[in-house]
């Protein structure tokens, strides 16, 4: 909303904005993106843990720097966990979430933050739903109290829902409806999950949005939104002991959900067949070729093969100069205006590898597709150059200094974390198990990676007539 | 714990006054060669964030020219000296040094972050990418296909189409009624000469102002100011003539295949150095700011359901402002929204705000402001915004008593000096029922 027709922006990230490739974060107003997998921290004797008696676990990550505090509670729950026909309630939750409770009227818990000079907002993705303030770090026991009694008390009536239906509504049609690339990447995304519901947008289907009630809304709350079933990232200029007695004050009495189910999404069946969607749009500008593969994701204990795909998208899509698909067809060659590699690691179930390749205005998405299917094959047959895997090691180290530097970015790497089935040791040695990659491993993995039968592959066009429209 | 408690314990917290001072010390460092930059030494994580910004900008376009000076800022690193741009990128990236060049119509800017352990490799890199940038022809030929990819894909975005829309009705015959980053015609007839004449027009440091924040002292960043910036030239051309807005009060309906209609609104606006600035900040967050408690918010999201997102910001340029405001509303729906922007526009021209209003304004804009100077990189670039409006060093200990002081008539009396639903105009990217264009 902010954002003004005098503005610039880099030109590859201009060329790449149109380009959703990755699992969107469904996002209220502009707090941030999610951040890249590879900004982690070492062990670090800043970060602290505890749990409460109600089951509620906490993290602490202290940073003296300013008086801030960012204070988060991420929940075990998020798109995928939604009941079959009711895609979109976990979001359109998140909404609701800031109406009234029992305490507060409609609107209030903002008003309150911002009466203190914060910010407050909110984010669903697949694996989590979270809700974060950002404000003095004297404010913490104050925000804490809100959060606290917005778990278990939320007051909804019809009217509210029925307009903040419509509030969703406009929002799927914002970013959803009016960007064929995001249409593409619903139509892609369903191909590809042919069981789980990673397949099923995070917004929801426009028609079943349309159905979601009131009773969706509570039901899903009462059973996912409790204490059991959240953790608490609080990161800034606090002192540890504090927060925890602070949590206990106000997140102890809360009441746990009895019998809680482990999280447990249908699952996919072998993949044998390669997918294809190709789909056309009067509003395609450039057109581009995607294709994305199943792939492991993190797993506790076990991020070996998530750590060399993390690398491998790096050696195959990540600097445009020196990358094998940057420096060879965008640079060596001059036929992509564009490529990228991404592998999203941090997700509770299967994830993708996937590629993305914009080629140049004289060149076809088919001729792109074979350019693609050439590098993959450079990669296996040639290896990883030595020098290029050293310069993303670097940066990898690097990257944990810089990622100091942002409170928020910090306290989100830790909550995506344990509501993607990771602990708090397993982003302390994340780090580690990145700076162990080798490339052999990575070759490895591509190999294992790149199985057509586990593919989708992408085209987005302009229609192939451009008939006059009247 | 009892809900009456419960409800007491909110109130009695909530009515704590915010005061949170921003602890940054800024200190002003002049390098042997006379060049200033402000630096706040952080010592805690042994990286450094620096921002560069050259007033002027894509303004500084000749005739004819328009997308030079954005298609020059993005070559820098596209090789430089005795380095190509893959060898360029090969040094940074084994550096672990991040870069990042921009364009905007008012100043050009560069963004570093660079760890504390090869600071002065990391400069040395930079300064060849800021002194001695080659435009190889290749590199040209391939940034120039990405900026035209850039162009088509903005021809196709709603977004993009009313933003241009909006400019180009407000200042025709101005740089700032044109894209920045040129049309396809101007971009395709560029050449390297004009390139190279962009680049000595837009890096002066007659203009430059610089910001420093992290893990470096004084005394090392005085000499490295002087290697990295040093060989620019002196001075660059004047700057071009302020502008007023040429749009008058209406609707224009761009026609777009699309369900949801870009709305963007507004009219002549209030320049930064105007004695009632900050009543008119005041007042722009209380119409459409930041969060949801606006009124805009609050009337067109929060009662009717009519958008996911509405809001208002003064747009001071150096050389022509404006308020302005967007939305997005489904096509059978933008014309209600409309119908609720103009009516709030002239219901705070002529009743003002209340004294809750002002005071709630009050107090969440000076409690957000020390929670901006979180980070290196937000404070350099903070720093930096600072010495481009003129500003003076102690600023940020006098920001917010400049806020405290606006009361209720002075919001008042900007209001209806600024707010004119007469004059506001709407451009409507989409295919909304019952908007056409034309006079109100």
């Amino acid at each position: 909303m902010r954002s003004s027709h005098l503005a610039a922006a880099g030109i590859a990230a201009a060329l790449a904005m149109a380009i959703p490739v990755s699992a969107q974060l469904s996002e209220d107003a502009s707090a941030g993106q999610a951040e890249d997998t590879l900004a982690t921290l070492a062990s670090d004797d800043t970060v602290t843990t505890f749990t409460l008696d109600n089951g509620m676990d906490a993290i602490v990550i202290q940073d003296r720097r300013a008086p801030v505090v960012v204070h988060m509670v991420w929940y075990n729950v998020g798109a995928a966990d939604e009941p079959p026909g009711k895609s979109g309630i976990a979001h359109f939750l998140e909404h609701l979430m800031f109406k009234g409770t029992d305490d507060l009227e409609p609107g209030e818990f903002s008003r309150v933050v911002e009466a203190q000079g914060g910010s407050d907002n909110a984010f669903t993705s697949y694996d989590y739903t979270g809700y974060f303030q950002r404000v003095a770090s004297d404010r913490l026991e104050l925000m804490m109290q809100m959060e606290a009694d917005r778990m278990r008390d939320l007051v909804l009536d019809s009217e509210d829902m029925l307009t903040e239906r419509d509030v969703v509504l406009e929002e799927r049609a914002q970013r959803t409806d009016s960007n064929p690339g995001a249409l593409f990447s619903e139509m892609r995304d369903g191909s590809q999950y042919l069981n789980h519901p990673y397949g099923i947008p995070i917004i929801g289907w426009k028609h079943e949005i349309e159905q979601l009630t009131l009773q969706d809304a509570l039901d899903f709350y009462a059973t996912y939104y409790a204490p059991n079933n959240a953790t608490l990232v609080v990161a800034g200029d606090v002192d540890p002991a504090e927060v925890r007695a602070l949590a206990e004050t106000y997140y102890g009495p809360v009441e746990p959900t009895a019998g809680l189910a482990e999280r447990m999404r249908p699952s996919e069946p072998p993949q044998i067949a390669p997918r294809r969607v190709s789909f056309d749009d009067e509003r395609v500008s450039n057109p581009y070729v995607v294709r994305t593969y199943l792939a492991p994701e993190r797993d506790s204990g076990a991020q070996e093969e998530a750590a060399a795909l993390t690398i491998l998208a790096q050696i195959l899509g990540g600097s445009s100069a020196t990358s094998i698909m940057g420096r060879t067809l965008e640079q060596d060659e001059g036929v992509a205006l564009y490529t990228s590699a991404f592998y999203q690691g941090t997700r509770y179930d299967d994830t993708v590898f996937g590629l993305v390749i914009v080629p140049t205005a004289d060149r076809t998405l088919e001729q792109a597709e074979a350019d693609m299917d050439r590098m993959i094959t450079t990669l296996i047959e040639d290896g990883v150059d030595p020098a290029q895997l050293d310069r993303i090691k670097a940066q990898i180290r690097a990257s944990e200094v810089y990622g100091r530097d942002s409170l928020q970015g910090r306290a989100r790497e830790y909550g995506v974390a344990v509501t993607s089935g990771l602990t708090v040791d397993d982003v302390a040695e994340w780090p580690l198990v990145l700076d162990a990659v080798t490339g052999d491993d990575i070759v490895a993995a591509a190999r294992r990676v790149f199985d057509l039968d586990k593919s989708v592959t992408g085209y987005l066009m302009k229609p192939e007539t451009t008939e006059a429209t009247q | 714990m009892s809900q009456m408690f419960r409800i007491l314990a909110i109130a009695a917290l909530a009515v704590l006054p915010l005061r949170a001072v921003a602890a940054v010390e800024i200190q002003e460092v002049t390098s042997p060669g006379g060049i200033t930059a402000w630096l706040v030494e952080e010592h805690s994580i042994p990286f450094v964030a620096l921002e560069i910004r050259f007033k002027g900008g894509t303004n500084l376009d000749l005739p004819g020219k328009r997308g030079a000076t954005n298609l020059m800022m993005g070559l820098l690193e596209e090789g430089a000296a005795d380095r190509d741009a893959r060898a360029f990128a090969e040094e940074r990236e084994t550096l672990a040094a991040s870069f990042r060049f921009d364009a905007g119509n008012d100043s050009v800017s560069i963004e570093a972050s660079f760890l504390t352990e090869n600071k002065t490799e990391s400069l040395a890199l930079l300064r060849d990418a800021i002194i001695s940038p080659r435009f190889d022809p290749v590199a040209v030929e391939r940034v120039r296909d990405q900026v035209l990819a850039v162009l088509a894909q903005d021809a196709q975005d709603p977004a993009k189409v009313a933003s241009r829309t909006f400019a180009a009705l407000s200042y025709p015959g101005h740089p700032y009624g044109s894209p920045l980053n040129g049309t396809p015609e101007t971009v395709a007839a560029l050449d390297i000469d004009d390139l190279r004449e962009a680049h000595a027009r837009a890096l002066t440091l007659d203009r430059v102002h610089v910001g420093v924040s992290g893990d470096i002292t004084a005394e090392e960043l005085g000499p490295l100011l002087d290697k990295l910036l040093g060989e620019l030239p002196a001075t660059g051309p004047a700057p071009v003539p302020d502008v007023a807005s040429a749009l008058g009060g209406g609707v224009t309906v761009v026609d777009f295949p699309t369900p949801q209609s870009v709305v963007l609104f507004g009219h002549e606006g209030i320049a930064f150095d105007d004695p009632d600035y900050f009543a008119a900040f005041v007042m722009n967050h209380i119409l459409g700011g930041s969060g949801f408690a606006s009124r805009l918010m609050e009337e067109v999201r929060v009662r009717r359901g009519l958008t996911y997102g509405i809001g208002t910001f003064l747009a001071a340029r150096d050389h022509g402002a404006q308020i302005l405001g967007q939305f997005s509303s489904s096509n059978a729906r933008a014309a209600g929204a409309v119908e609720i922007v103009r009516s709030e526009w002239s219901r705070l021209a002529i009743e003002g705000v209340t004294p809750d209003e002002l005071e709630a304004a009050k107090t969440f804009l000076t409690g957000a402001y020390p929670l901006r100077f979180d980070g290196n990189s937000n404070i350099a670039s903070i720093m930096v915004g600072m010495q481009t409006l003129g500003l003076p060093i102690d600023y940020i200990a006098t920001r917010n008593d400049r806020v405290d002081a606006v009361t209720a008539e002075d919001v008042q009396r900007v209001a209806n000096r600024l707010l004119d639903p007469e004059a506001l105009h709407f451009v409507v990217v989409g295919q909304p029922e019952g908007l056409e264009s034309g006079a109100f």
